[in-house]
């Protein structure tokens, strides 16, 4: 089973991000997905997590992740060094940052940039499902833009899956 | 059909859809909330064509859906912990009035404290009520059941109301793929509702009537007697259902490796997943464990349990409820069926999720290592047994 955990604040799309992730990742046949976020009142600008669990056999585990494949996060302030203990073993960090970090076991991208000047808005949680593309064989550019295309409303569509390309043409380079 | 990505609930509200409802009376209630949103978007989008009625509380909501009833509608709404204790008082009166009402409920704690997370002592309370109750896995089976719980509550052997029960978030609000059936497949196996059980000019009858000391009793016989004809009415739903749909259900229980199982787990609801999981890594390892899922609590699938479990050598109960002084009450029913089928088995009662708690693979796996003590015991998962701490 893949797992992975994001992280974020109320309002920064994490849970929309899990749920295309899983979306995306069972549009193809015998794949599997559940997606859901830390349970309880939402508030914006709370620190929220949101799970989603990849396999190709039906997932009867619905409790939190405790060690995942990537941990992503869409805000550096939540981020520690201690977050590197929720990784499995060979598991990543994809950070949205604009600061540099030495450690193979973080990758980390300024995905406000691309954010501010694609969507005007800083706004990043699409962003990461193109970097999770681009540094993982877990789900392609087609198959997430197949999700945002079903769930997202329409005015949105087009926007995400243009930063979801440039977020992974970016970390491709 | 078509596969879709959804939580618990908008896959039930899918469900319900498709079994057109002429009448939803809803107040909204977390986990529950989301269903009845869907359903009134799909009115609002013109693709329910449905009496959405907004009413001041549970109490209502469930008055409204009898009324409904009562003239030959087909009634929906849902509810969850202190919105179906609010309905209380109307449970048994839609029940004794036959009104085949379809209830979902969002399965959550019952205050205080005050706790908006899932365990399933709402709906365990009101197993005496006179309702159906049957208990979702996961969102194919809640769309499936939401279907299937209209053909069953309304069929005219069984004319009982039906609650769908669904664990709060880890089952209401958790994601995953389902497919939903198409319109077309949905009309061939549930036709509109008809019944001689309504108000009507054309053949007036006294409905919702008083019954004294003299009558009372058969009319509480019919009334058992009438849950208990669901169960051969949820096999034949179940068999027309994988007809027209293709998936297999396997009536009021569920056996899961169970044939040659030492250690039997019986559980009810979202949890069977993490215990079917358990049970396949404790079988890779040379133990032999079984699952029995109950898919329904009432009618009480006695024979069925006592045919599953005849050759364990010790049971355990898992489940999200406590009848506070006693047991869990799915473990007094269980050891009924077992004493009911002469079986001795050692069996124990763990008590866990109250409250959202979650249950962990370690816990389980821990369930089926103490069962080789054989002891009969009643447990708090994560607390001991009765005397445990003070």
């Amino acid at each position: 089973m893949t797992e992975i955990l994001w992280h974020g604040r109320g309002g920064q799309g994490a849970f929309t991000a899990a749920r295309l992730l899983g979306e995306a990742f069972s549009v193809k046949d015998n794949s599997y997905a559940l997606a859901f976020p830390s349970f309880g009142p939402e508030r914006r600008g709370a620190p929220i997590r949101a799970f989603t669990k990849l396999d190709d056999k039906p997932i009867g585990n619905r409790s939190e992740i405790t060690k995942a494949d990537y941990s992503i996060f869409l805000d550096d302030t939540l981020f520690s060094e201690q977050s590197l203990f929720e990784l499995k073993e060979g598991g990543k960090v994809l950070l949205n940052t604009k600061k540099k970090f030495d450690n193979p076991r973080i990758i980390a991208l300024d995905g406000n940039s691309i954010a501010q000047r694609l969507l005007g808005l800083p706004i990043t949680n699409t962003i990461f499902l193109g970097v999770l593309a681009g540094v993982s064989e877990i789900v392609s550019i087609d198959e997430i833009s197949l999700a945002i295309t079903q769930s997202m409303p329409q005015r949105l569509r087009e926007k995400n899956i243009a930063v979801v390309r440039a977020a992974y043409e970016e970390v491709r380079k | 059909m078509a596969k879709r990505f959804l939580s618990g609930n908008e896959a039930f509200a899918y469900g319900v859809r498709l079994a057109r409802p002429q009448v939803i009376s809803a107040y909204p209630i977390t986990p529950q909330t989301i269903v009845v949103e869907k359903l009134s978007e799909f009115v609002e989008d013109g693709s329910l064509k449905a009496e959405f009625i907004h009413v001041e509380s549970e109490h209502s909501a469930l008055s409204c859906a009898m009324g409904a009833a009562s003239v030959g509608a087909r009634a929906f709404t849902a509810t969850s912990s202190q919105g179906l204790l609010y309905m209380a008082e109307c449970l048994p009166y839609a029940a004794g009035g036959r009104f085949p009402i379809v209830m979902m409920n969002a399965n959550r704690s019952t205050a205080l404290p005050w706790n908006i997370y899932g365990d399933q002592r709402d709906s365990v309370s009101q197993l005496d009520s006179g309702w159906i109750q049957a208990y979702a896995e996961n969102a194919q089976e809640a769309l499936d059941i939401a279907l299937m719980s209209f053909y069953i509550a309304e069929h005219r052997k069984v004319s009982t109301p039906f609650m769908a029960n669904l664990d709060g978030f880890v089952l209401t609000h958790t994601y995953e793929v389902a497919d939903v059936p198409s319109q077309e497949q949905a009309d061939e196996f549930l036709p509109p509702l008809q019944t001689e059980n309504k108000m009507s000019l054309a053949a007036p009858k006294n409905l919702a009537f008083s019954a004294g000391p003299d009558s009372n009793t058969i009319f509480k016989y019919k009334e058992h007697l009438g849950i208990l004809n669901a169960k051969s009415i949820i096999q034949e739903a179940e068999i027309r259902f994988e007809q027209i749909f293709g998936r297999h259900y396997t009536g009021l229980t569920e056996s899961y490796q169970t044939e040659d199982a030492d250690y039997i787990l019986i559980t009810l609801g979202s949890i069977a997943g993490l215990v079917r999981e358990v049970v396949d890594q404790m079988r890779a390892g040379g133990k032999k464990v079984g699952l029995l899922r109950l898919r329904y609590l009432r009618p009480f699938p006695n024979e069925e349990i006592a045919a599953a479990v005849k050759n364990a050598k010790a049971l355990a109960v898992l489940e999200k409820d406590i009848s506070f002084g006693s047991e869990g009450t799915v473990y007094t029913n269980v050891n009924s069926a077992l004493q009911k089928a002469a079986l001795s088995i050692p069996n124990s009662n763990y008590i866990g999720g109250l409250g959202g708690k979650n249950i962990s693979a370690e816990e389980i796996e821990s369930i089926f290592y103490e069962l080789t003590k054989q002891r009969s015991t009643v447990q708090f998962l994560g607390i001991g047994g009765e005397g445990s701490g003070n």
